[in-house]
């Protein structure tokens, strides 16, 4: 599945297993973005939040 | 059919995994954004979106804990639990925590302002290591090699606004192979142990600074520490780090509260995804 960046406009491969919740980083701007809604057809994607310092594991 | 819920903020390699082993084992996986949820004083455990277990694997300390929080008061189990993960989230209190009950651990120190933590310094000598008391993945531990260094360091945290910035966590310098070594521990059983080798031109070893991971031989000596860590943490699903000093042996230096496993995985046969299955089965309600 594709989509366009929502900042720089590149296109996005959105891999066929991935799942709500992940991240998909665009490959020419780095912009992230977390699929909030995915079906066969379609995906929506928002802005991730970004990095936090209490960020980790 | 027993209901395991995992919450998270952010879906990586580990939370797809578990969801995937769940279901394979023939489990209720939910997956909750816990960016998504709210409670109130009048919250009751009744929302079945819960289940019988919760794993919260959310990567934001501060939003982890206080989600726990709130869930535990609706009186639902979560591993790890609130206590566990206050301890793991904050370096000052792990290293106190693992002292006190003596869990061999490097020498540490901490002070709460500008002007003590540069008489400390002064007092500890170089070089030293200075680690954020909050985060993750190798970011803000540095070596302090020098006093020029070392003023570089106030200069820059009295510059932070963050809380914590004030709160100086210095730590002795280990000599020790260019590794440290992760161990995966569910409930009372050390599921994984790989070596982390740190990257070309870098002492830290963590995987997110392009450590590399190999399969670590688990010594009695080694599964005595880490199990003893865990213990003394509070015990959950967790992953023990340690470091070998060339004359004292084993030091355990971190434990994770929301332990990756990505590089281990790579590594190692035994299921990891599949123990923590087996292990919130066990600690389920149902």
């Amino acid at each position: 599945m594709k989509k366009d960046c929502k900042d720089c406009g590149a296109e996005l491969t959105i891999p066929q297993d991935s799942m709500v919740g992940e991240i998909i980083t665009c490959p020419d701007c780095g912009t992230d973005f977390e699929i909030i809604s995915k079906n066969q057809e379609s995906v929506e994607m928002k802005e991730a939040e970004s990095v936090a310092e209490d960020w980790g594991q | 059919m027993i209901r395991i819920c995992i919450i998270y903020d952010k879906i990586r390699f580990e939370e797809k995994k578990i969801y995937n082993k769940i279901k394979e084992k023939g489990f209720d996986a939910t997956l909750v954004d816990g960016k998504s949820l709210i409670f109130d004083t009048e919250s009751s455990k009744h929302d079945p979106v819960f289940g019988d277990i919760i794993l919260q694997r959310v990567i934001s300390y501060y939003r982890g804990l206080h989600l726990t929080y709130c869930l535990e008061q609706t009186g639902l189990s979560v591993v790890n639990s609130y206590n566990v993960s206050e301890i793991c989230g904050n370096k000052l209190i792990t290293s106190m925590v693992l002292k006190k009950n003596n869990v061999p651990t490097p020498k540490t120190t901490f002070a709460f302002s500008t002007e003590s933590a540069r008489e400390c310094m002064k007092n500890l000598g170089y070089p030293l290591v200075v680690k954020p008391i909050i985060g993750s993945w190798g970011r803000g531990i540095y070596q302090i090699k020098d006093q020029s260094m070392a003023e570089m360091l106030l200069e820059t945290r009295q510059d932070n606004d963050n809380s914590f910035s004030r709160i100086y966590y210095f730590q002795e310098l280990i000599d020790r192979p260019s590794r440290d070594i992760r161990c995966i521990v569910v409930g009372d059983e050390i599921v994984a142990s790989v070596y982390r080798h740190s990257s070309e031109n870098e002492w830290r070893t963590n995987v997110a600074m392009g450590g590399r991971t190999e399969e670590a031989p688990l010594t009695s000596q080694l599964q005595e520490i880490v199990l003893k860590a865990s213990k003394a943490i509070g015990s959950g699903i967790l992953g023990v780090d340690l470091m070998e000093d060339r004359e004292r042996g084993y030091l355990v230096h971190e434990v994770n509260n929301t332990v990756e496993f990505r590089g281990a995985s790579a590594v190692c046969k035994s299921d990891i995804a599949g123990a923590m299955t087996d292990y919130l089965v066990r600690r389920s309600t149902k």
